[in-house]
């Protein structure tokens, strides 16, 4: 499965478009980490464990619209985007969205 | 004496806080700065272009997403600063250092993944910076995402 955020698929031609594939995930922090940064934040610099999160959260919405586009049928999903939004404190919605197409090696 | 500093017990620990964050804010930041400088040059080879098409004379087998990101937090101090700052507009220095520092961390993390997956080139980045909600100080995750073009050598 070939994942881009450009419009063409690099080295392969575009045969059908499928229509849209997204996959989206909502992830809430833990209490002992926010504690923890809740010390970071007096010093500022990275607060790792919401990096991770973030990082995790994200690759979980790709891998939904991956699996969304397989079922549409689907070898490839072009022109990604993500989307994050915070819904309360210390919760995310992370989306990710993309045309599902199936390309040829050109 | 005791009584005094006993009533304004509040302010003593915010003073106290503040000069923390100054102190070890400070020191981190320079850390940081000169730990961007050493793995910017080490990360050369990788090339990243904000670029949507293939630049000419490449001729890419594959490609993959690849992305990098952060969460920074402001410090006290900084936070602070920009505090006074609200109140009679200009630049805030302190937070154009930490969003600076955060953008290139997150391209280089970018350029490591992309390393890591076996290409040198990374077309179509771009850049997204989000506020991350809850917590005193703010906070801000700034992402950097592209594509990793594969060539055959």
């Amino acid at each position: 499965m070939l994942v881009s955020n450009l419009e063409t698929a690099p080295g392969h031609r575009v045969v059908a478009h499928l229509g849209i594939a997204q996959g989206s995930t909502v992830r809430a922090k833990h209490v002992g980490r926010d504690f923890m940064s809740g010390l970071k934040n007096i010093v500022g610099g990275e607060l790792k464990a919401y990096t991770e999160l973030m990082q995790e959260a994200r690759e979980q919405a790709v891998e939904r619209m991956v699996a969304e586009a397989r079922s549409m049928g689907a070898n490839a999903v072009l022109n990604v985007r993500f989307v994050t939004t915070s819904i309360t404190m210390g919760a995310a919605e992370i989306l990710a969205y993309g045309s599902a197409v199936t390309i040829e090696p050109a | 004496m005791l009584d005094f500093f006993l009533q304004t017990a509040n302010l003593w620990l915010l003073l106290a806080l503040v000069s923390v964050g100054y102190v070890v804010g400070r020191s981190l930041e320079k850390r940081h700065y000169a730990s961007l400088r050493v793995r910017e040059r080490e990360l050369l080879d990788v090339v990243a272009l904000s670029t949507r098409y293939v630049p000419p004379g490449v001729a890419p087998s594959g490609a993959t997403l690849v992305s990098g990101s952060v969460v920074v937090s402001s410090d006290y101090f900084k936070t602070f600063v920009a505090g006074f700052r609200n109140l009679f507009g200009g630049p805030m220095r302190g937070y154009e250092t930490l969003l600076e520092r955060a953008r290139r961390e997150a391209l280089l993390r970018l350029k490591l993944r992309a390393r890591e997956a076996g290409a040198r080139l990374v077309i179509g980045v771009r850049f997204h910076t989000t506020r991350v909600a809850g917590s005193s100080t703010p906070s801000v995750e700034v992402m950097a995402f592209g594509t990793a073009l594969f060539t055959p050598a």
